[in-house]
C-alpha cells in the first residue's frame, strides 16, 4: 500500500518545487514520509525514489547517513538525552539513565514495547547554557533532572505535550517530522 | 552583561524585535537598503575593509571569501547561511537566530546583493525544531514586506531564501559536506580546491558563511567599516559571541569585544567557577580545540592570542571543568563525539577515532594498559592533519591537550586500575567495555537486489 497519499504526494511535489534539483528534496521527502509511518520503510524509500526519479539503492544510502532519519520502527516519542561534555558535567548521563528506566527499556532496547517511546543518548544539542538538556520530539527541556526526566516521560504516558524550555512543542515524534519536512509550522 | 559595546546582541531580552516590524524599528534592513544603494562591487569592499572574521570557526576573513566570487562563469551564484550548529559547547547561533531572526535574514540578503546572488539557503540543524521555526516565520513576513522576493525593498534585485532542514549529522556543519548533503547526497566533504567559492552548490559559485558571521554585515553596513575595526583587535576586530558552559555559576553567550581575557568572562560574566571551585580546564572553541588550564586565564580571547597559547578560538565556545572533574572521562567522552559523528570517507579518522575512543574507555574503567599512553602520544601525530577533513583534527585536540597538561590523571587511572576521581574501576568490579559497540538492529525488510541493481 503507498505510505503517501494523493494529497501527501502532492505536497512532496511543492516540496521538489522549492529546489533548483530535485535530488535536493531528499530529506524533507524523507521527513514527509516519516510523518506518515514514523519511520521510513523500504516502500517510503521506494516512493521517494519514484519522486525523484533515484533508484531506492541511492536514497536509501543517504536516508542511512542522518541520524534523524530512523530506518526502523520507532516510538510515538522520541526522547534525546545529551550526553555530551557540557551536559554530562551537569548530570546529562543519570537523566539519560532515569529517562530509559522510565521508558521501561531493558538493556539494549532503543524503543519501548509499548510503542510509546525511543529513548537515544544524544551527542551536543546547541544548548549547553540549559545543560543537562532532553528533547521530547526535538522540543528542548533545559535543567533536567533525573526526577523531572521521569515526571516528562509520565505527562507523556498520560497524552499531555508538555511545555519545552523555549517555544512551542509538536504534538509527537510525525507531527514533528511534518514540521521538519517543511509542511506545517510550529504553533 | 555590563562593559563594552554589544552589537549583535543589544537587542537580546526585548521580545519585540522578533517580529518584522519591531525589528525595523530598531534600525533594521537599514543596513541592507545601504548596500543596495551601492554598487556590489563597494558592499564587498566596505566588508573587506571591516576586518570581519568568520565566526563559525576557521577565521577567514568575509569580504575576501565574498571577493573570491566569480561573476563570468554563467552560471548561477549562491549564498548558502550555515546554521548546522553542532561544535560541543557552541549555542550561540541557535540564540541568535530566536531572539532576533531578522538579523541574520538582513545579513543573508546583504551577502546575496554582493555576490549577485539570486538565491539563498539556510542549512537549518535538523535537532533545532524551534529555531527553525522562528526563522521560517521571519522569512514570510520578509517576502510579505517585500525584503525578499521579486523586488528586494523595490529595487531590481531579486532574492529568494529557502530553509533547509538538516537530519543529525555533525560533519555538515563542514562546508563541503553541508554542500554534499544539500545537494541530497550523504553528507561527507569534497575535496578542495576547487573551493566553494569557485564551484559549490550544483558547481556554482557559493558563499558559505555562518549565522553569527552574517549576522554582523548588517552593522557594518549601517555604521562603516572603520567603526567595526575600532573595536576588538588590529587583526581580530568586533566583538565575539562567546558561548560559556559546564562547570561556571551563569552559563550563556556573552558578547565581549575580541581579545577579552578569559578571565573577564569567566569571572564577570559567567560568575566565576561553579559553587567557588577551582579551575582545571577549559576549551577555548568547542570540544575541536586544545584544552586550556588554569594557567591561561589571562589569555586574550582572539584568533592570535588563542593561538599563541596552543590553541585555536575555534567557535568560540567555553566549556569550564573545575577540580573534580576525571580528564581521562572529559576526554574520553569528547572523543567518542568524533568517533560517532566521522563520516567513514577516510580510513584515519573511522578507524582512528574508534580506536583512540577504545584505549580512552579501558583506561576511564580501569583497564588501561602501561602501554597505553605510548601508544596514544604515537597516535596523536600519526592523526593529526591526516584526515580529509579537519573533522579529525578535532578529534585529536582533547587527546593531545589532555595527555600535555593532564598526564598524570592518564598515570594514575593506570596505575590505580581505577578512576581516581569515581573510585569504579577494574579493581572495585567494573567490567572490561565490550569491545566493538553494540550492532543496531538491522532494517527490516531490505530493498531486494533486483531494485538495487534497478
Amino acid at each position: 500500500m503507498a505510505v503517501l497519499t494523493p494529497e501527501l504526494r502532492a505536497q512532496a511535489e511543492a516540496i521538489v518545487a522549492r529546489y533548483p534539483r530535485p535530488r535536493s528534496a531528499i530529506l524533507p521527502l524523507l521527513y514527509l514520509v516519516q510523518s506518515v509511518e514514523g519511520w521510513v520503510s523500504p516502500e517510503g524509500l521506494r516512493e521517494v525514489a519514484e519522486l525523484l526519479g533515484l533508484r531506492t539503492a541511492e536514497v536509501e544510502a543517504v536516508a542511512t547517513f542522518y541520524t534523524m532519519i530512523r530506518p526502523r520502527p520507532t516510538g510515538r516519542h522520541v526522547v534525546n538525552v545529551c550526553t555530551n561534555l557540557s551536559c554530562a558535567l551537569r548530570g546529562g548521563r543519570d537523566v539519560y539513565a532515569a529517562a530509559r528506566e522510565a521508558a521501561g527499556l531493558r538493556p539494549g532496547e532503543e524503543s519501548s514495547a509499548d510503542g510509546l517511546f525511543t529513548v537515544r543518548e544524544e551527542e551536543c544539542l546547541g544548548a549547553c547554557d540549559g545543560a543537562p538538556v532532553m528533547q521530547v520530539d526535538f522540543a528542548n527541556h533545559e535543567r533536567v533532572t533525573p526526577e523531572r526526566a521521569r515526571e516528562l516521560l509520565d505527562a507523556l504516558r498520560r497524552g499531555e505535550v508538555p511545555a519545552p524550555s523555549r517555544g512551542a512543542a509538536p504534538r509527537d515524534f510525525r507531527h514533528a517530522c511534518r514540521i521538519l519536512a517543511g509542511v506545517e509550522d510550529l504553533a | 552583561m555590563s562593559d563594552g559595546p554589544r552589537i549583535i546582541t543589544a537587542h537580546w531580552g526585548d521580545e519585540r524585535v522578533i517580529p518584522y516590524e519591531g525589528y525595523v524599528r530598531v534600525g533594521g534592513y537599514e543596513g541592507l537598503r545601504r548596500a543596495l544603494a551601492m554598487s556590489p562591487e563597494e558592499v564587498i569592499a566596505e566588508v573587506k575593509a571591516s576586518g570581519l572574521r568568520g565566526r563559525g570557526g576557521a577565521g577567514f576573513p568575509t569580504g575576501v571569501k565574498w571577493s573570491f566570487v566569480p561573476q563570468d562563469t554563467g552560471k548561477p551564484t549562491y549564498v548558502v547561511c550555515n546554521f548546522d550548529e553542532s561544535e560541543p559547547g557552541t549555542f550561540n547561533n541557535r540564540e541568535l537566530v530566536e531572539r532576533e531572526p531578522h538579523q541574520v535574514l538582513e545579513g543573508i540578503a546583504i551577502a546575496a546583493y554582493a555576490i549577485r546572488s539570486n538565491l539563498a539557503f539556510i542549512y537549518c540543524r535538523g535537532e533545532f525544531l524551534w529555531p527553525g521555526s522562528v526563522l521560517r516565520r521571519a522569512l514570510e513576513e520578509a517576502y510579505e514586506h517585500g525584503v525578499l522576493g521579486e523586488r528586494v525593498l523595490g529595487t531590481d534585485h531579486r532574492l529568494d531564501v529557502v530553509l533547509h532542514r538538516g537530519a543529525g549529522a555533525y560533519i555538515c556543519g563542514e562546508e563541503t559536506a553541508l554542500l554534499s548533503s544539500l545537494e541530497g547526497y550523504r553528507g561527507q566533504p569534497r575535496q578542495r580546491p576547487p573551493f566553494p567559492a569557485i564551484e559549490g552548490l550544483y558547481a556554482s559559485p557559493t558563499v558559505i558563511n555562518n549565522v553569527e558571521t552574517l549576522c554582523f554585515v548588517p552593522h557594518i553596513l549601517r555604521n562603516g567599516a572603520s567603526w567595526f575595526t575600532s573595536i576588538g583587535t588590529e587583526r581580530s576586530p568586533g566583538t565575539k559571541v562567546f558561548s560559556i558552559s559546564g562547570k561556571v555559576e551563569r552559563p550563556g553567550n556573552y558578547e565581549l569585544p575580541m581579545g577579552t581575557p578569559f578571565r573577564v568572562l569567566l569571572e564577570e560574566h559567567a560568575g566565576g567557577v561553579l559553587g567557588g571551585r577551582a579551575l582545571k580546564a577549559w576549551t577555548p572553541g568547542g570540544s575541536s580545540t586544545p584544552m586550556l588550564t588554569a594557567e591561561h586565564l589571562d589569555v586574550a580571547l582572539d584568533f592570535e592570542s588563542v593561538q599563541q597559547a596552543g590553541s585555536m578560538l575555534g567557535t568560540g565556545a567555553v566549556m569550564v571543568m573545575d577540580e573534580t572533574d576525571c580528564m581521562v572521562e572529559a576526554v574520553r567522552r569528547m572523543v567518542r563525539f568524533y568517533a560517532h559523528e566521522s563520516c567513514g570517507k577516510c580510513t584515519p579518522c573511522r578507524e582512528g577515532t574508534w580506536w583512540v575512543s577504545r584505549v580512552l574507555d579501558r583506561i576511564e574503567a580501569g583497564y588501561g594498559r602501561p602501554e597505553d599512553l605510548p601508544l596514544l602520544e604515537d597516535l596523536v601525530p600519526n592523526l593529526l592533519f591526516r584526515g580529509f577533513c579537519p573533522l579529525l583534527d578535532g578529534a585529536v585536540s582533547p587527546v593531545a591537550s589532555g595527555l600535555r597538561h593532564f598526564r598524570e590523571e592518564f598515570e594514575r587511572h593506570i596505575e590505580e586500575r581505577r578512576c581516581p576521581f569515581t573510585g569504579r574501576g577494574s579493581a572495585t568490579g567494573v567490567a572490561e567495555p565490550p569491545a566493538p559497540p553494540a550492532p543496531q538492529e538491522p532494517a527490516p525488510g531490505p530493498v531486494p537486489l533486483s531494485e538495487v541493481l534497478g
